[in-house]
């Protein structure tokens, strides 16, 4: 068994709801409400989820731009999740983020070489000289050309802006990086572009990824194992393989029954899963998947049903779902 | 039988700051009555371009039809005068656009922006125009029309809005309906739930459809005929089975092998298009897609390949689609 290198448990992330109809102080947003996970170094843990569902709380809660609630996040052994910003300097350099609209991270009156150059200057590794070659270095290992140095951040299309963020992310030699919808507002050719980098990347350093999409063909194809988010919670959590091949939670069913084939060859008649999802200030009680689960019986409505090993290297969260035998 | 739309040798341009530039360069394609034609191809290819030429909702005074004609039912929509224009819009062609909110306003109830709808189009009285409202709210799924109808646009969901907005261009049971990506800003259970609401009016009312999209799994599930756009050109046309089946362009077949699938396997590399597309304002003398090409050969950088037929349906831009 190898070390997990980050792990996560029980997580609560609620934030307070001001104002309101009846101005009710005490109300809570359970954007991420009790979230076990872990991830082994150099694998892709994979996030599917809708809107909402609280995926990009988690990512912020876990590279504590966020501090989160409740729970734990041990990195390496050590629990991250109350320190304080000068005890997480080191954790810092170790756990990077990546978000779907670099522009919204970078700063756009900076050129790309002192974007880059940034992060050595905040944690003070090297003089001048060495920091330039690092940023040289970085654009060579992203596959941009070296001059991108002097230009600026809006001199670029989408996927060579995804790349800067990529290579900010990468400066410090991060062993985690997460990733927030990366490729999601990325045309299809360079999209898989992205992801191939990604992977490369991953191989060349052993970087573990926290990959959060709500592409579910998009995120099986990158990762090792996917979990599927629900209203601020885990519902499954299998391999790649087997959360497309064997899902057993109604939620991924319904997840994976939605998604256009595309391939006309297939029709299909599906019955699509009907009305909303709920909203997480006030989540319905027992599972909060019951609303809209086609299968969903009297006990779905009081009790919720914890994150239980359903199979090898499966969970689900379910009470149409037994134990492993 | 004469297509319901017909839309031939399309120039649209746009007088930028940078100069003048051609968005569509002779775009070509038609609508069957009751078919549904889908345009995909990478975001800036013309495809929005297209879809508002035909509207004639390009801005004024920047965007301008150069040449081409627009049939809609013989009637040639480039010559037509703003009148008949915004006649046409909404009786006889509705559209339904990305973002919900920009098509519905913020400070009317739902009940307003449906009864104005239906006051524009039909000379009922108040009470039969709450009746028709609260009727095709029904027909979109939207539950508890009565109390929807005193409700404004921020307090629905995003799903809720677009039903919203098709209910609104569905008021005057237009023959052909233009959805500009009209699920792409959805989660995807709420997208299948929108496109399956699309299919059964489509199947109700015998309405023909224009899918604007850059999935192509929206395009396969959806439509029957595909025009695949690249830097504002039509590089393929054809059925969806020629499309998916035997697509003869290089960036058609670049696209749909750079897709990862859901019953692929993980965590290989993905086959990618190199590059990326040329700017309007830079195109090469060529082939536009020349540069990304895995094909090309000295003569694609000479002079534009013309589109050229695979079948009778089937069209193709490309000089050497017969090699491939
Ligand atoms: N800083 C914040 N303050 C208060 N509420 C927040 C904050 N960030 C997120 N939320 C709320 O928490 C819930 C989860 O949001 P989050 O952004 O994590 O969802 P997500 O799964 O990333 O969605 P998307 O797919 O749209 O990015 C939402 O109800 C959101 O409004
Ligand atoms: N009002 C405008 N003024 C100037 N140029 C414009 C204008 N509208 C569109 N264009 C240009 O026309 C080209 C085609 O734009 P269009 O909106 O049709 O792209 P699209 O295919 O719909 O892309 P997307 O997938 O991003 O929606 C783009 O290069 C765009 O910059
Ligand atoms: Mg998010
Ligand atoms: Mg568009």
């Amino acid at each position: 068994m190898t070390t997990p290198l980050l792990e996560v448990e029980n997580l609560k992330m609620h934030f307070p709801v001001k104002g309101g109809l009846f101005n009710r102080a005490k109300a809570k947003n359970y954007a991420v409400d009790g979230v076990n996970l872990t991830i082994n170094p150099g694998e892709t843990l994979g996030l599917v989820g809708e809107s909402g569902c609280g995926k990009s709380t988690l990512g912020r809660c876990i590279t504590r731009l966020y501090r989160p609630t409740d729970g734990v996040i041990n990195f390496k052994g050590t629990n991250i999740a109350q320190l304080s910003s000068r005890q997480l300097l080191p954790y810092r350099q170790n756990v990077q983020m990546i978000f779907q609209d670099p522009m919204e991270s970078l700063n756009a009156r900076h050129t790309v070489g002192e974007l880059l150059e940034e992060p050595f200057i905040i944690h003070g590794i090297g003089d001048r000289q060495s920091r330039q070659k690092s940023v040289a270095g970085l654009l060579d290992t992203v596959g941009l050309p070296a001059r991108s140095a002097t230009r600026y951040p809006f001199e670029f299309s989408g996927g060579q802006r995804q790349r800067i963020g990529i290579a900010r992310a990468l400066a410090l030699k991060p062993e985690l990086v997460i990733c927030d919808e990366p490729v999601s507002a990325l045309d299809v050719s360079i999209q898989s572009q992205i992801l191939n980098l990604l992977m490369d990347l991953q191989r060349e350093f052993n970087l573990a990824y926290l990959f959060i999409a709500h592409d579910l063909a998009v995120v099986k194809h990158i990762s090792d194992r996917v979990a599927i988010m629900y209203l601020g919670k885990i519902s499954e959590q299998a391999s790649s393989e087997a959360i497309y091949a064997a899902p057993q939670h109604p939620y991924t069913q319904s997840l994976i029954a939605a998604i256009p084939n595309p391939d006309p060859h297939i029709k299909v008649e599906r019955v699509p899963l009907q009305g909303d999802v709920p909203s997480p200030i006030s989540p319905p009680p027992g599972c909060s998947f019951h609303t809209r689960c086609p299968q969903a019986t009297d006990r779905c409505a009081v009790a919720a049903p914890e994150l239980i090993p359903t199979d090898d290297q499966h969970w689900a969260a379910c009470h149409l779902v037994g134990p492993r035998p | 039988m004469s297509p319901l739309l017909s839309v031939q040798e399309l120039v649209t341009e746009f007088e930028t700051d940078e100069g003048r530039v051609r968005a569509l360069d002779g775009v070509s394609f038609e609508v069957t009555a009751g078919g549904t034609l889908g345009i995909v191809g990478e975001s800036g290819c013309g495809k929005s371009v297209s879809a508002l030429s035909v509207m004639g909702l390009l801005p004024k005074p920047n965007g301008q039809i150069q040449a081409g004609q627009i049939l809609f039912k013989g009637e040639d929509l480039v010559a037509a005068s703003n009148e008949r224009l915004s006649q046409i819009r909404g009786a006889e062609i509705g559209m339904v656009f990305q973002e919900p909110m920009t098509a519905l306003n913020p400070v009317h109830t739902i009940g307003r922006q449906l009864t104005e709808a239906v006051a524009l189009h039909t000379d009922q009285a108040i009470p039969e125009q709450i009746a028709t409202a609260i009727a095709i709210l029904n027909r979109v799924g939207i539950p508890e029309p009565e109390i929807r109808m005193t409700e404004y646009p921020h307090q629905l969901s995003g799903g809720m809005r677009q039903r919203i907005v098709i209910a609104i261009a569905l008021i005057c049971q237009p023959e052909l309906l233009i959805a500009d990506e009209p699920t792409t800003a959805l989660d995807v259970t709420i997208q299948a739930q929108i496109l399956d609401l699309i299919r059964s009016l489509q199947r109700d009312l015998g309405m023909a459809m224009i899918m604007i999209t850059h999935d192509l799994g929206v395009i396969a599930e959806t439509c029957d005929t595909v025009v695949v756009m690249y830097a504002g050109q039509v590089v393929e046309y054809g059925s969806v089975f020629d499309i998916f089946d035997a697509p003869k362009h290089p960036y058609t077949q670049g696209l749909l092998r750079s897709i990862p699938r859901l019953d692929g396997p993980s965590k290989q590399p993905l086959d990618i298009i190199p590059g990326m597309v040329p700017s309007l304002h830079d195109l090469p003398p060529g082939c536009r897609f020349a540069n990304r090409c895995a094909h090309q050969i000295p003569d694609c950088s000479g002079a534009q390949p013309a589109v050229e037929p695979v079948t009778n349906v089937h069209q193709v831009r490309c000089l050497r689609w017969q090699d491939l």
